[in-house]
């Protein structure tokens, strides 16, 4: 093992020592210079403040003067990040930092889409190689139910280095340095970087076995031990032992090396096995993810010293790895910031992307070593409003568009399309667009015996078939995008959003129960054609045929809030354009999870992030046996359709292809027809980004895209010093409404106090 | 008035209680242990098992207060109440869902609450007094008349108004201060600056009527005629003998509110990103955190109660006539 020491020599993000005397004399004269030159005769207490901050170029930076120039990228995130441990840690805010600094085998190509998987620390793309019970190998996995496990080697590269960290230290005898801390080491120590002794090592194939053991760690709780089980059944044993282990030592450290997890094995140094029961070719796109980057077992060991946890010494604070970054500021309430890792290994930014790439300067840096920017800055923002602000003034580099600031950052033509602002192109600003991989819809319970297939006979079931499409025709999903989305998004064929492999573009991808093709673009099918499919139902004019009874439908919701009204009223306004009487059962989402664990809602709403670009991510949130009431699943609608499941299984295992696609067709084609969801939209992504940004590629998936961005720091000032000329005539206009007062104020106080007491005829009597 | 406080701490042991207790039930009134294990897990994966696992490993899924397969004391002792709300009295806060160490998380943010309400809340007073002196001092006259019609307009305003208004003019306008944000050091001058205008003149009108109501009942009394009659001068009439006069009213409502300062505000840090206490309870309740929700309400009622007692003494000290017994 390859062991550097290196001593407090990675002071990244830190203001030079030798800066802040300098600063604060430069401040003072300014102070003091200000006051004699303007003659103010203010307090000098309330003009503290003003003045400090009125003498630098830029009085109105928020970020540190010292940062002023350098290669820094400015960014804010709006929700805490809460897990920072790879084993945790399943939430976007946190992948924001996560990503960038552990390094999983796999990565997603950072231009090309549809996304593909490449290799970041393997040396290649892993095989996977397929077994029978017997043990012989087979040759591919065309019969799946031959395949018994499926085996994966991971090749990493060798030389990949961690980035400093004091677990790696190690003292004059060759020992580690910090493996036997005691309170009293730990004092005034906040982040691992306090410490003086910081050292590196090379990435072995243990510290990604290592990793996958602690996803069985009973202290750890990682949100996909139950889904990894079901294809490494030896997480489960592990699990167990662990979980003993943990009992009957309850503050001890779990050396995870002195057991075995069945189905992962070290080859050698570099290379490690896994063996997963049957077929998992989904597996690939987790090796992308943090849960299967490495962690050495020395850094677990050093965060699990007593006194660490009170400290918030922990690998859930400060994640380490061998990314391009790492944290060098944890501060989850104000800033994070992350520094160029100086042991990264060599990447380079890419010479391929897709066909638009080129033309917009995506492949200028072709070839170049990566990590551009040497340090980026989150800061804390909670509101909208200071946020946009901060990036008008050019104080943050991008920024997500809020609805509150919709209308200034874009137009929207008479066709629908976007297009940004005469103020943003005066100012530079780039937009950015892409299509979410997820999915909202309106999901109807299909237990329920009015609108999903509990119905009595198959009669029923049919009639409710119908009212399922009829009311799939009749809301308007393009005036919802419209009015609440400010037009971001585009409404939902099928479950899979464009992007994804099995979308469909132009005719072939409409859903012909709910849209027509016509002028070359769908056109949704009138309320006559609604109302026609809801007398087929049973239900003319939204009454029963037989009885005569209305028509009515539960929405279970957990809109409650002000702003929600507006949509509720807009769907019940749509409800009652086609004769059906909506009843609003609002919730909180506590009881709203129970109703639809339990099976009791009639019509909701929900939304799916895929965990990956693959159809069988979104495909299975209709599949039978995940039925959410009973399984607890995540097939919320409780939809079983033997065709679709049968289908799903053949298509899950598949490679994209033709085949793929043609089994892909007809489950949707099936999901038309029995509607068990009224497809609503696939999100649109805004963002906007300053001109001095360079590189930067939407899409969701690709989550470490950081180290391929670039700024112009000299751009940047440019344009700060530009936008942020202050503007001196409203503070002459405050002033000015300020004497009206003060001058009459001033008169009478000086009258009443030289007044005496006699009146004017007191004084002609004396 | 030794015996007073110690009395008044005793007191202080069943209202906390009672807070604990009222706090434990609305939490889990709306919130069972599964919802908050579902809530930490995230909704994607989750299992049943995965949901009693968690529990098991936090204690939450132990009987709320009466266990019955405990042995002796153990049936009383061993149960969510006791486990989750009873050890505040020791200010043992435990651990937030995510981890974190509740009592750290207090210190390290009641800093910056407090770096923007103290010197908010003095300012405030300050202000409000010097103006409500000025307008008894301008009384019956057309820039009492103003003065008030504008204190009016300004309790008006919303807060959010102020805010807004007040970064778009200092910040973006005039481009004096950043727009918000927070630092510690010489640099935190920059960032609250702006915050602290805005909060005093957002509390302006409010206080300045207040206080001009409570002034005014003072001005007509004989001891302000004396000290006219004396020769002193209308300020030191004012600022001498009707504010000392005036000032048991104005400590019934400042001095309660002294302790709560370290609570920080939510609107204010929300907007000016201060990385206060403000958002810590709403934050919590969102997240379903009860172990974060129940410190914030400890300590807030522990804050209330020592801010009455202090009130009580004040008056001890700006009126001989007030005895503690």
């Amino acid at each position: 093992m390859d062991e550097t020491r290196s001593h407090a020599a990675h002071d990244f993000g830190r203001k030079p020592a030798k800066m802040a005397p300098v600063l604060i004399r430069h401040r003072f004269r300014c102070f003091f210079a200000t006051l004699e030159s303007t003659r103010v005769r203010i307090l000098p207490c309330a003009g503290f403040a003003l003045a400090l901050a009125a003498c630098g170029p830029l009085p109105n930076d928020p970020h540190p003067i010292g940062e002023r120039g350098q290669n820094i990228l400015y960014s804010a995130f709006l929700d805490r990040p809460r897990h920072l441990d790879p084993v945790q840690s399943f939430v976007e805010d946190e992948a924001t930092f996560l990503y960038q600094i552990v390094e999983p085998p796999l990565q997603y190509h950072y231009l090309k889409r549809p996304y593909t998987l490449e290799p970041a620390v393997a040396s290649r793309m892993p095989q996977v190689r397929y077994f029978a019970a017997d043990g012989r190998e087979l040759a591919d996995a065309a019969d799946p139910s031959r395949v018994a496990r499926s085996v994966i080697e991971i090749h990493i590269r060798p030389g990949v280095r961690y980035a400093p960290h004091p677990a790696f230290a190690r003292d004059e005898r060759g020992e580690p340095e910090y493996f036997a801390l005691t309170e009293a080491d730990l004092d005034g120590i906040r982040s691992p970087s306090d410490f003086a002794g910081q050292g590196s090592r090379e990435l072995l194939a243990n510290d990604f076995v290592y990793q996958i053991k602690r996803l069985a760690h009973p202290r750890l709780h990682s949100p996909i031990l139950e889904l990894m089980s079901e294809y490494l059944p030896g997480l489960k044993t592990l699990h167990s032992t662990l979980s003993e282990q943990a009992r009957a030592q309850p503050d001890a450290w779990l050396d995870l090396d002195a057991f075995a997890l069945d189905g992962v094995e070290v080859l050698d140094s570099h290379t490690y096995r896994i063996t997963l029961k049957g077929l998992y070719p989904q597996f690939m796109y987790w090796l992308s993810m943090p849960f299967f980057g490495p962690v050495p077992p020395e850094v677990d060991r050093f965060f699990s010293q007593p006194g660490m946890v009170s400290r918030n010494l922990t690998l859930d604070s400060w994640p380490m790895g061998t990314g391009p970054y790492m944290l060098v500021e944890n501060d989850p309430n104000a800033r994070m910031a992350l520094a160029k890792n100086p042991y990264y290994r060599h990447d380079a930014y890419p010479c391929e992307g897709g066909p638009d790439d080129a033309g917009a300067g995506l492949l200028a840096d072709c070839g170049k070593t990566l990590p551009f920017i040497d340090k980026a800055v989150f800061s804390r923002e909670r509101e909208a409003i200071p946020y946009w602000n901060k990036f008008l003034q050019g104080y943050y580099d991008a920024a997500g568009i809020s609805s509150d600031n919709f209308d200034q950052a874009v137009s929207l033509g008479s066709q629908g399309e976007v297009t940004l602002s005469d103020d943003m192109t005066a100012r530079g600003i780039q937009l950015a667009t892409s299509i979410s991989p997820s999915i909202f819809y309106l999901g109807f319970n299909m237990r329920d015996p009015l609108v999903g297939a509990g119905g009595a006979d198959a009669a029923a079931r049919e009639s409710a078939r119908r009212l399922r499409q009829a009311l799939s025709v009749a809301l308007d999903v393009e005036e919802y995008i419209s009015i609440f989305l400010n037009g971001r998004g585009i409404p939902a064929m099928q479950p899979i959003p464009p992007g994804i492999f099995g979308a469909r573009e132009g005719r072939a991808g409409i859903n012909p129960v709910v849209y027509g093709w016509r002028d070359g673009k769908p056109q949704r099918r009138g309320l006559g054609e609604a109302k026609k499919l809801l007398a087929e139902a049973g239900w003319p004019d939204g009454r029963n045929a037989r009885t005569g009874e209305p028509l009515l439908v539960y929405f279970d919701t957990t809109a409650t809030g002000m702003g929600d009204k507006a949509v509720v009223d807009w769907l019940a306004k749509q409800f009652r354009a086609l004769g059906v009487q909506f009843v609003v059962r609002a919730t909180d989402w506590n009881r709203f999870q129970e109703k639809i664990l339990q099976g009791n809602a009639q019509i909701f709403f929900m939304g799916w992030n895929a965990d990956y670009p693959d159809p069988e991510n979104l495909f299975f949130l209709l599949h039978g046996p995940q039925g959410k009431a009973g399984n607890q699943g995540n097939n919320a609608a409780n939809y079983v359709n033997a065709e679709y499941d049968r289908l799903f299984e053949r298509m899950k295992i598949l490679p994209d292809g033709p085949e793929r696609q043609t089994v892909i067709d007809r489950m949707a084609d099936i999901l038309r027809h029995d509607a068990p969801w009224i497809f609503w939209h696939h999100p649109k992504a805004y963002s906007l980004q300053h001109g001095w940004l360079k590189n930067r590629k939407p899409g969701v998936i690709v989550r470490n895209g950081l180290k391929y961005q670039r700024i112009d720091p000299a751009a940047r000032e440019n344009a700060r010093m530009e936008w942020n000329r202050p503007m001196r005539w409203p503070l002459a206009a405050l002033a000015a409404l300020l004497a009206i007062f003060i001058f009459p104020a001033a008169r009478f106080w000086r009258r009443h106090e030289r007044a005496t007491a006699l009146t004017p005829d007191d004084r002609g009597t004396a | 008035m030794l015996a007073y406080i110690f009395r008044r701490l005793l007191y202080a042991i069943p209202i906390l209680l009672g807070v604990n207790l009222f706090t434990f039930l609305l939490f889990f009134g709306l919130n069972s242990p599964d919802d908050i294990a579902r809530m930490q897990l995230g909704a994607k994966y989750t299992t049943p098992e995965a949901i009693e696992r968690w529990k098991a490993e936090r204690g939450y899924d132990k009987p709320m207060f009466y266990n019955a397969a405990g042995a002796g004391a153990e049936k009383l002792t061993d149960t969510l109440f006791v486990d989750k709300s009873l050890r505040m009295f020791t200010f043992d806060f435990g651990r937030a869902n995510d981890g974190h160490d509740i009592a750290r998380e207090i210190r390290a943010r009641m800093g910056p609450s407090l770096a923007v309400a103290l010197p908010t809340f003095v300012l405030s007073l300050f202000a409000a007094i010097v103006l409500a002196l000025l307008l008894v001092f301008f009384r019956a006259t057309a820039l009492d008349f103003w003065g008030v019609a504008i204190c009016v307009a300004m309790m008006s305003i919303s807060s959010m108004f102020y805010i807004i208004g007040g970064q778009w003019l200092v910040s973006k306008t005039w481009a004096l201060v950043p727009v918000s944000g927070y630092a510690g050091g010489v640099d935190m001058a920059r960032f609250l600056g702006l915050p602290v205008l805005i909060g005093v003149i957002a509390g302006l009108g409010a206080g300045t009527r207040w206080y001009r109501t409570v002034f005014l009942e003072e001005i007509s009394r004989d001891y302000v005629r004396t000290a006219r009659a004396k020769g002193l001068s209308e300020f030191a009439v004012l600022f001498r003998h009707v504010l000392r006069n005036a000032l048991i009213p104005i400590l019934t409502g400042v001095v309660v509110v002294i302790p709560s300062l370290f609570l920080g505000s939510l609107l204010m840090e929300s907007f000016f990103a201060v990385p206060g206490l403000g958002s810590y309870t709403i934050d919590a309740i969102r997240s379903q955190d009860f172990a974060v929700v129940r410190s914030m309400v400890f300590i807030g009622s522990a804050l209330y109660i020592v801010g009455l007692m202090l009130t009580d003494i004040s008056y001890t000290m700006v009126d001989p006539r007030v005895r503690l017994g």
